[in-house]
């Protein structure tokens, strides 16, 4: 039991990162019926943009909460505007072209951000440690039985968890209960009528595009906390989030939450009980039977192609 | 100078000229019919003048400024509102959402003020609600307001999409099709409807309707489009006995 749970934890911890950033893949492609791939990138420059601010303000010593407060929120803030720009620069001036063009772009995006983080001037091509913000320990230790059957809960697991709950239910207001989130909802069903309807649809967008962004960004931070940062760090999440995402079903916000918590459980099932090779490959064969099984996902609405 | 003012307005898709020199007139408080057979440019003309067509040549003006090379949610705001000819709601929002997205032009707190709720935000919020609440009660949909859009009965549905497009406050209202698909006690109650609209919002409607008892019993003018041209201008009885509006699209003289 007390193995089992521990993979439990750990999925949840991990699954609530996918979870974060699958929801920037879903609200895009709610509005846009796009599939941002450039998406992980923004994720990754989370983790820079976090790391520069860490270095930054370490000589201060400021307590650990200020500390990290200034570091989600500048890597949040940051992040929005690169959500903000790319969508600008790269994907408005192709709205109107054949999807095709504008997922190509999107890769392009993505690959040029992942060649921008590695030059010296962004961050360079060498993984780097976190500087010690925060030090990882346990902070719920149960012991279930004997000496060798333990259970722990690290701070970071719970940052990560609390975290994500936290924004998604921030999230779930933002969407519900306010006008901005009134104008998502509307562009998601219809996008051209919404507009005649006296909505700023390129405003939705951006608004959307920063939303998504900045929930990318908390996740980028968490794992460079947890693991460390990299020029490529973005490129398995990104597609694991977007597995997830999909598994959801592909522009639901609760979808997207409850995809990338399944998404981490299984993977840390997997590693826990099959093999730590299988722990990549197994998003992608989940993604291979939700195509054959149910393609629109747990809780993806149905679409009916028009003809 | 009239509210709404079209003028010499064509519209060329490649070689097809979906409209030509097409002219037009509305002042508040009128009620002005578009017929024509199928393809004769009608919704082409909606189009243009909700800024989703570009028009090749002519001015769309309301209350004398241009509206050309607006965008749609600018011209909306501006005052032209419209309704499709297969409904458009918002399939998956409540009844009172789709009315409260007509509120959305006239919000004038900006994200900040949703997120900080300051009591003016609070205030406009309430006053929206409000408001769509009593536009739902003026149709006869407020005990169902929280219902999705998608799960109505048709007849609600088409009623549905004139008060979400009244709800952006529109000094032109422009109604593809309104009685598309209605019976005919639905038919009769939307004339009334209209005319109610027309009267109580004080506001110029243009109206597209093949059903021709329905044009005739409730437009004053009527303008006839047959192959992107302008054929007769007139009142119901003057386009009635027009010729080339018998030739063109009525076949015969209608009851």
């Amino acid at each position: 039991m007390d193995y089992l749970t521990q993979q439990l934890i750990n999925g949840l911890s991990i699954g609530a990162t996918y979870a974060l950033i699958a929801l920037g893949y879903t609200m895009v492609y709610g509005v846009l019926r796009l599939i941002n791939f450039a998406h992980g990138e923004v994720y990754m420059m989370g983790a820079v943009v976090a790391y520069w601010i860490a270095i930054g303000i370490a000589p201060w010593g400021w307590p650990v909460w200020g500390a990290l407060a200034v570091i989600f929120g500048g890597a949040m803030g940051a992040c929005a505007v690169l959500g903000f720009a790319i969508e600008f620069f790269a994907y408005r001036p192709l709205r109107n072209k054949p999807r095709l063009v504008v997922l190509i772009t999107a890769i392009g995006v993505s690959l040029l951000l992942q060649n921008l983080a590695q030059t010296r001037y962004v961050f360079g091509p060498t993984p780097e440690a976190f500087p010690a913000v925060i030090e990882a320990k346990t902070v719920v230790r149960w012991t279930m039985g004997g000496p060798d059957n333990v259970v722990t809960v690290s701070n970071l697991d719970l940052l990560s968890l609390g975290l994500s709950l936290g924004l998604m239910g921030v999230l779930a207001w933002v969407v519900l209960r306010t006008r901005q989130g009134l104008a998502l909802r509307a562009v998601s069903y219809r996008f051209d009528t919404s507009s005649l309807m006296g909505i700023n649809t390129n405003r939705t967008i951006s608004f959307t595009f920063m939303l998504g962004s900045a929930l990318a960004a908390v996740a980028g931070v968490v794992d460079a906390i947890r693991y460390d940062v990299r020029p490529l760090m973005g490129l398995m999440p990104g597609l694991k989030a977007f597995v997830a995402a999909v598994l959801g079903g592909i522009g639901s916000i609760p979808g997207a939450f409850v995809g990338g918590l399944v998404i981490g459980l299984i993977e840390t099932l997997v590693k826990g009980y099959l093999s730590s090779a299988y722990s990549d490959a197994v998003a992608f064969v989940v993604l291979i039977v939700i195509l054959l099984v149910r393609p629109s996902g747990i809780l993806g609405r149905y679409e009916a192609e028009k003809l | 100078m009239a509210l709404l003012e079209i003028s010499n307005l064509t519209v060329q898709f490649g070689g097809l000229r979906a409209l030509s020199g097409f002219d037009f007139e509305l002042d508040e408080g009128q009620l002005h019919g578009l017929i024509g057979p199928n393809g004769a440019g009608k919704t082409t003309a909606f189009n243009v003048a909700t800024g989703v067509y570009q028009p090749t040549m002519g001015d769309v003006r309301l209350a004398g400024e241009s509206v050309v090379g607006a965008r749609p949610f600018e011209i909306n705001r501006l005052g032209i509102a419209r309704t499709f000819q297969n409904t458009r709601l918002f399939s998956g929002l409540t009844v009172l959402e789709n009315v409260l997205v007509g509120f959305n032009q006239s919000v004038t707190h900006g994200f900040w003020g949703t997120i900080l709720r300051t009591p003016h935000h609070q205030r406009e919020d309430r006053m929206h609600e409000h408001e769509a609440m009593r536009l739902l009660e003026r149709f006869g949909l407020a005990n169902r307001s929280e219902e999705l859009a998608q799960n109505l009965p048709y007849g609600d549905q088409r009623r549905l999409e004139i008060a979400r497009a009244l709800a952006t406050r529109p000094r032109i209202l422009l109604l593809d099709e309104p009685a598309a698909g209605m019976n005919p006690q639905e038919k009769i109650a939307l004339m009334d409807l209209i005319r109610f609209i027309r009267d109580e919002f004080s506001i110029g409607i243009w109206l597209i309707e093949h059903d021709m008892k329905l044009v005739m019993a409730i437009c004053e003018r009527i303008t006839v489009l047959d192959h992107g041209e302008t054929i007769a201008v007139g009142t119901a009885a003057e386009v009635q006995a027009d010729p080339k509006v018998i030739e063109a699209y009525l076949g015969e003289p209608v009851g």
